[in-house]
């Protein structure tokens, strides 16, 4: 059923921006809304946010994690650091590694 | 000419094309007048027919209109029993995933327990925490934590306090609100412990699954937490409903002074969003003695009213007997793939 949905209508996760566009939403903004901000910050139209082709090259040219095992892709939180950045927002988790691993005192 | 389309239980049936549009316009003008809102216009109604009316075994959005998913059950599909629609594959957490992130490629996925309530959850806690933790060095797609409130199991016998089922049937039904009253207040200490122990493991905000099924006082519990974790933390919230009416156990419980017993899911949105909601899921169950069409118009109507009146991204449950998909451990994929695009270019779904 999971398989169904994702052919149908899913922005594919990191095949494409469907991680960006979430992010965006949990940030309470409406589909449209969510695409077009990320799209804005990635310099591309919301309709090419779902392009899988156009948006592998450019998630491996900023480095924001790639859906295939590339050696030295920026992966996990180090891939969220960079979009966290990219975007303009906060992520928990990256905020919490910044909490943990910071030897200000 | 015969259309070969799906009951709500998954069973194939052939209809007129006639039988066709006059099964989607039943469904939503059930819809319309149980909820007093409009139901689908001839515009959509065409949608519906010429959709249901192709022969094509797979059908989806128009490019361009894709959304994104959030999912509840965290990997339950992959490594738990016939319950969960689970195929029992020897994969934990970990490995169950990051397949879903880069095998199936999900937008967003869930991490929570096999024994998906909050009351069993409480006790694992501390090894909530760690896969919580470990997964988000891990991966790179959003990770909500997720539960049910599951308000049932906090009376007896499971639980501590007295049974409203047992007590309502007696004429007990003082006795029957003051048991869901405090039942309520513990759920909802157990909800904020779990909520407030997962964002700080980095949790990317919190899902709560099948709120309000338990009726009105459940309901309460998870809008009270939502407020706590909205104004303590400012991390999101998802709320996925359990049914397309809040029952009235208690009848007399409000939120903000409104009743809860008896809302509909464009109701429930608006207390959602009053309480700091940041996506909410309505559900509209599937009657398994109707057709797909039927069952797929009545929820489209809910939904497209969701959609008027919403300010936070809705996600419609379309899982396993909801949202117009049928009522079986494997629906069947003409008919998912329908309702998934439905709810989107129809519905106005920012995800599903």
């Amino acid at each position: 059923m999971h398989m169904a949905h994702l052919l149908a209508s899913s922005m594919g996760g990191l095949r494409t921006t469907g991680d960006l566009v979430a992010r965006m939403e949990l940030k309470k903004m409406r589909v449209n809304d969510a695409k077009k901000y990320v799209a804005d910050k990635l310099h591309v139209t919301p309709f090419e946010l779902s392009d899988p082709t156009l948006m592998r090259n450019l998630r491996e040219e900023l480095d924001i994690g790639v859906i295939t095992g590339v050696p030295g892709v920026a992966k996990g939180l180090a891939a969220k650091f960079r979009i966290a950045e990219l975007l303009g927002i906060e992520i928990n988790c990256v905020e919490q590694f910044k909490k943990k691993t910071s030897t200000k005192v | 000419m015969k259309i070969v389309t799906r009951m709500g239980d998954n069973t194939s049936v052939e209809l007129t094309p006639d039988e066709l549009r006059a099964d989607i316009v039943e469904g939503s003008e059930t819809a319309a007048k149980r909820a007093k809102i409009p139901a689908l216009t001839e515009n959509e109604i065409d949608y519906l027919v010429d959709m249901f009316s192709c022969p094509s075994r797979i059908w989806g959005v128009e490019r361009g209109h894709e959304v994104v998913m959030t999912k509840d059950g965290c990997v339950n599909a992959l490594n738990s029993s016939r319950m969960s629609s689970g195929v029992v594959a020897p994969v934990n957490r970990e490995v169950g995933v990051r397949l879903f992130e880069s095998m199936l490629g999900f937008d967003s996925m869930e991490v929570a327990h096999n024994d998906y309530s909050v009351k069993p959850q409480r006790f694992l806690k501390a090894l909530e925490q760690l896969h919580m933790e470990l997964l988000q060095e891990t991966t790179i797609i959003p990770l909500l934590y997720g539960f049910m409130p599951n308000l049932g199991l906090y009376y007896r016998p499971d639980g501590s306090f007295d049974n409203p089922s047992d007590l309502l049937p007696l004429g007990k039904i003082d006795e029957a609100r003051r048991a869901q009253e405090e039942a309520l207040e513990a759920c909802l200490g157990d909800c904020v412990l779990m909520s407030d122990c997962m964002l700080e493991m980095g949790a990317d905000g919190i899902d709560y699954d099948t709120v309000a099924s338990t009726g009105d006082a459940e309901f309460l519990a998870v809008l009270k937490c939502t407020e706590h974790v909205a104004k303590e933390t400012g991390l999101p919230v998802e709320i996925g409903m359990a049914a397309e009416m809040v029952l009235g156990f208690h009848g007399e419980l409000e939120y903000d002074g409104t009743r809860l017993a008896g809302l509909w899911p464009h109701q429930q949105l608006k207390l959602c969003e009053k309480a700091g909601c940041a996506i909410f899921g309505p559900v509209v169950n599937t009657n398994t003695k109707k057709s797909v069409p039927w069952n797929l118009a009545r929820a489209l109507t809910f939904v497209k009213e969701c959609d008027r009146v919403a300010e936070i991204p809705i996600h419609p449950n379309v899982g396993m007997g909801v949202g117009g998909v049928p009522m079986f451990e494997t629906p069947a994929v003409d008919a998912v793939t329908r309702c998934s695009a439905a709810m989107i270019e129809i519905g106005g779904a920012d995800g599903l």
